[in-house]
């Protein structure tokens, strides 16, 4: 009976560790990051040396003011730099994945699965 | 009020998006579907130049005219699309990749080209052709929207066929992928991609 008990007890432990893991993770997360078109830009900007701004507002289908106010967000955390030059006479921005981005990009994965490594296990 | 959404089930979501926005951002997107009709309908005027594969030098020759025609309509209709996207294709890498995983194929055809024509099987040319475009489409399709490899595919596929058909139907087959296959799915890539 009291061995029952304590197994009883053992996993009643073993839960609630479980559960602190993917809370304690979530107040972790960088919530700059966290955001869906913020996310959005910091992926697609992952995988491409540079994107423009047409490039990006295409590739997220989004409009002009949104992509503007949380790119603008992402540069003031430096985690994107933006470069804006003249084609011809066309005024052309393009965004960069800084280093800093690029390591908040790989922490944001990292604590995703450990969310799910938390759930498998 | 719902229940809430568990922890997993959002990242695992969020994992999901961060995927597909990575893959979506990879894929080469300026192709012109324009400019593959333009190129069909001259392969179209092409065959019926050029008639049935005759062994001559002059068929060959017409068709690699048509060939030049085409790569020109191809990089002009595509630096125009890409332009007009905001993205000339110098800086995107996703023009890269298509690109590198595209020509490979090309090279090998024109390498064979010769190879052929020497060997005395200048007639077998339309299926070499048609099958060394398809692998060029569908390798380098895995970088751009799916209806490209279909593209490659397709042609592969009629390139089979053209080996196991009298070489006499040689111009058909040509006609068919180089003319019919641009054609149709240009359209549709215009349609649906944006030109």
């Amino acid at each position: 009976m009291a061995a029952r008990t304590a197994a009883a007890r053992n996993k009643s432990e073993i839960r609630n560790l479980k559960s602190e893991i993917p809370r304690r993770s979530t107040l972790d997360l960088d919530r700059l990051i966290h955001e869906r078109l913020r996310l959005g830009i910091v992926s697609a900007l992952a995988v491409n040396d540079r994107l423009t701004f047409n490039d990006l507002k295409g590739l997220l289908q989004t409009t002009d003011g949104n992509l503007s106010v949380h790119a603008r967000k992402l540069e003031d955390a430096q985690y994107i730099s933006c470069e804006k030059t003249f084609d011809g006479r066309m005024p052309r921005t393009e965004y960069r994945l800084t280093a800093a981005g690029r390591r908040a990009f790989e922490k944001y994965l990292a604590h995703m699965e450990a969310i799910l490594k938390a759930v498998r296990d | 009020m719902g229940a809430p959404e568990p922890i997993h089930a959002h990242a695992i979501d969020n994992i999901r998006f961060i995927r597909d926005t990575m893959s979506r951002a990879t894929q080469f997107t300026a192709l012109p579907g324009w400019g593959g009709v333009l190129m069909g309908v001259t392969a179209l005027v092409t065959a019926a130049v050029s008639g049935p594969p005759d062994d001559s030098l002059r068929w060959v020759l017409v068709w690699l005219a048509d060939a030049c025609v085409a790569a020109a309509i191809a990089l002009g209709a595509m630096a125009m699309k890409a332009r007009r996207a905001g993205t000339p294709l110098t800086s995107a890498a996703p023009a890269h990749r298509f690109a590198l995983a595209y020509l490979p194929p090309l090279i090998a055809g024109i390498v064979l080209t010769p190879v052929f024509v020497l060997g005395g099987l200048m007639a077998r040319l339309p299926g070499c052709w048609l099958l060394l475009y398809g692998a060029a489409a569908a390798t380098g399709g895995a970088f751009s929207i799916r209806i490209v490899p279909i593209l490659g595919l397709c042609f592969m596929a009629l390139g089979v066929v053209a080996f196991a058909v009298p070489a006499a139907w040689g111009h058909w087959f040509m006609a068919a992928g180089f003319g019919g296959l641009h054609i149709g799915f240009g359209l549709v890539i215009a349609r649906k991609y944006g030109g």
